[in-house]
């Protein structure tokens, strides 16, 4: 009987506490892909400041239904909402973190960064129309590898996904014939090629099938040592993936904050810039000052204190000349 | 029993008949009445609150598709805001039929085996190993699935299929192209191993109905096992053996997570198993989530909505068969 009191006693007091501090709890919901970092932000901010930050990784369409709803805090999404969207839910919009796509490879004897490829060569390989490795287009670029007389395995996707959404808009805007057969989206309707469910899906079976090609998140890529391919930029360099060519590609990126920092950052312009890179996006209410006050210090915060920790989860922070254009947005609109 | 189970049509003057006497006596009775009444009717509510929210959800694409013209259209393009359920209905179909078909023979010879063969000593841990197949989450077969059945379909079954039966002429067209384990063939094997285990349990309690007088006087008659159980065991339990195939297939058409990694999530009708294909779960599993816009949303919940009335006649069909069956056998 006596322990059961007890029990009960500690019980009583943890949800007092609970209770207390509910008013300082922020909620938010969204996208998936920044969900580690959000989280590892949160704990840090949560011993920094006592206030928590309860974030539920549902995906990006249920976390635009939701704020657009007005049922959490903020929303996340991995792709930009257009500023009509914006205006017609009364809506802002930021960018937070970013990351990136990389194409990885399975062909015997190629290693990590040997690979060398451009937009039309990716475009066509996942249109169908080059089919073998060694077609004179990827040979021309590659004249060092030898490349096997072997059908390209394609694999993409199965699952809706901001990578997706991120890739297929690379290829959109530098191949016209993907703009018109298949265009971009959170999932497309694929002319070829097959597909794994999620990052580890997709990773899986280019592993096993031998001359494949696949596109998965910069992070995995890196942390499950894949043989990622160089790209050739729009400004006509070959580049590999990596903190520096993300960080490039961020910098020349045009963020407008009139246009709610809609931007899909791929093609970006700079000389080192890596093509296909993204930020992930929060999303607020505008009426609601108080609590959009709230997010935006978390933000705020962690645009100060949270760059390290982003980088260890291979995550790409903003450069600091955003997090500025940032900071004004947020004062302009009265919630900093 | 018999009668209200068997469908006399003065079931509700037998239950009153039944009841009357007690409730008078007893009002923990009536109570108890009333709450197995209340238990029962949630379940309806439930169901026809799951179909209201289901027909709501699914509005905004039932009214720009229509009906036949969802059913009937293969093209599934987020992208175009073009959706139509053939081809996640098409996958629905075939996987569930093929895992069927590889799953009842097994079950039902395991459940002989227990029932009449094993020596007493191995009906046990046979009977606990094989309900233990049905704890498993449908998650883990699926990884299961990803990460070591599909590597083994890939290498070695579906080439080894592509050699044999892939030469003869109707066949060829069921295994051609590439295989990549990835296909409506490791689909349909990993749900047949998951729905094992339903029917045999319930086959292996049916078969256990069979009274031991009616066997050992077929014995004394000079029949064999296998007659026994051709002549006696099967025609005695059959109705349950059916109720077990119908329960394992309501369990594969809606099964979700074991295939959502093995099938591709192409949206495409192909007559060769070793091509991706699309359930109605799988495009739920794989895209609800990041379904962005209204219309997509809704051909998802119009999809479920499918699924739903699928489900639904799949059953009604089972149980007139059943009470079909139970007449002809009761007569």
């Amino acid at each position: 009987m006596k322990t059961v009191f007890k029990i009960g006693l500690v019980l009583a007091f943890v949800l007092a506490g609970v209770s207390a501090q509910a008013a300082e709890t922020i909620n938010g919901a969204g996208a998936s892909f920044p969900y580690p970092v959000y989280s590892a932000w949160a704990y840090n901010y949560h011993k920094a400041t006592g206030i928590q930050l309860n974030y539920q990784s549902i995906g990006s369409g249920g976390g635009i239904r939701q704020i657009t709803n007005r049922t959490v805090e903020f929303g996340a999404s991995d792709a930009p909402q257009t500023p009509e969207f914006l205006k017609k839910n009364n809506l802002l919009q930021f960018p937070a973190v970013m990351g990136g796509v990389v194409l990885v490879v399975n062909i015997k004897g190629v290693k990590a960064g040997q690979m060398h490829l451009d937009a039309d060569a990716v475009c066509k390989i996942y249109l169908g129309e080059i089919t073998y490795w060694d077609d004179a287009k990827i040979k021309s670029m590659n004249p060092k590898l030898t490349l096997p007389h072997k059908m390209i395995t394609v694999v993409h996707r199965s699952d809706g996904s901001g990578t997706t959404a991120i890739f297929t808009t690379y290829l959109s805007q530098a191949c016209s014939a993907w703009n018109d057969k298949v265009g971009h989206g959170t999932s497309v309707k694929w002319p070829l090629g097959i597909g794994g469910k999620g990052n580890e899906g997709v990773a899986n079976y280019v592993r096993r099938s031998g001359n494949s090609i696949g596109y998965v998140e910069f992070a995995y890529a890196k942390q499950n040592k894949l043989a990622y391919t160089l790209l050739k930029n729009p400004a006509g360099r070959f580049v590999a993936p990596n903190f520096k060519t993300f960080e490039d590609a961020a910098a020349t990126g045009d963020f407008e904050p009139g246009k709610d920092f809609y931007l899909w950052l791929v093609n970006a312009k700079g000389e080192n810039a890596w093509p296909i890179a993204g930020a992930t996006f929060i999303l607020l209410a505008k009426e609601k000052k108080e609590a959009d006050m709230k997010t935006v210090k978390f933000y705020d915060w962690a645009f100060k204190h949270g760059d390290k920790k982003a980088k260890e989860l291979v995550y790409i922070p903003l450069p600091e000349s955003l997090k500025n254009k940032i900071r004004a947005y947020w004062k302009a609109h009265g919630i900093y | 029993m018999r009668e209200w189970a068997g469908g006399s049509r003065t079931w509700p003057i037998d239950i009153l008949t039944n009841m009357a006497p007690s409730t008078k006596k007893n009002p923990i009775d009536l109570l108890f009445a009333v709450l197995t009444a209340v238990s029962s009717f949630s379940i309806i509510l439930l169901i026809a609150g799951i179909l209201i929210v289901l027909v709501f959800e699914s509005s905004l694409a039932i009214h720009k598709f229509g009906v036949f013209n969802f059913i009937f259209t293969i093209d599934w393009d987020p992208v175009r805001k073009i959706f139509g359920a053939a081809s996640a209905l098409y996958g629905t179909m075939v996987t569930t039929v093929l895992s069927m078909l590889m799953a009842i023979p097994v079950a039902v010879g395991i459940a002989v085996f227990i029932t009449e063969i094993a020596p007493s000593f191995l009906k046990g841990p046979i009977g606990v190993t094989i309900e233990l197949l049905a704890a498993i989450p449908s998650i883990i077969y699926g990884m299961w699935g990803l990460f070591t059945l599909a590597p083994i379909m890939s290498n070695t079954i579906e080439p080894a299929l592509q050699a044999t039966l892939g030469k003869l002429p109707v066949f060829s067209i069921l295994f051609k192209g590439t295989p990549m384990g990835i296909d409506l063939l490791t689909a349909s094997v990993i749900l047949s191993i998951m729905i094992v285990p339903f029917t045999a349990s319930i086959s292996r309690d049916a078969f256990n109905l069979t009274p031991e007088v009616v066997k050992e006087s077929a014995y004394a008659l000079g029949a064999t096992k296998w007659e026994v159980v051709k002549n006696v065991v099967i025609p005695y339990s059959k109705l349950g053996v059916f109720g077990g195939v119908v329960l394992s297939m309501g369990r594969a058409i809606g099964e979700t997570m074991a295939v959502a990694f093995v099938l591709g999530n192409n949206h495409q009708i192909t007559s060769s198993l070793l091509n991706a294909a699309a359930t109605i779960t799988v495009s739920l599993a794989n895209e609800f989530t990041e379904a962005d816009s209204d219309i997509y949303l809704s051909s998802l919940f119009y999809l479920a909505l499918v699924l739903f009335v699928l489900s639904f006649i799949t059953l009604f069909i089972a149980k007139l068969f059943l009470i079909r069956a139970e007449r002809k056998y009761s007569r």
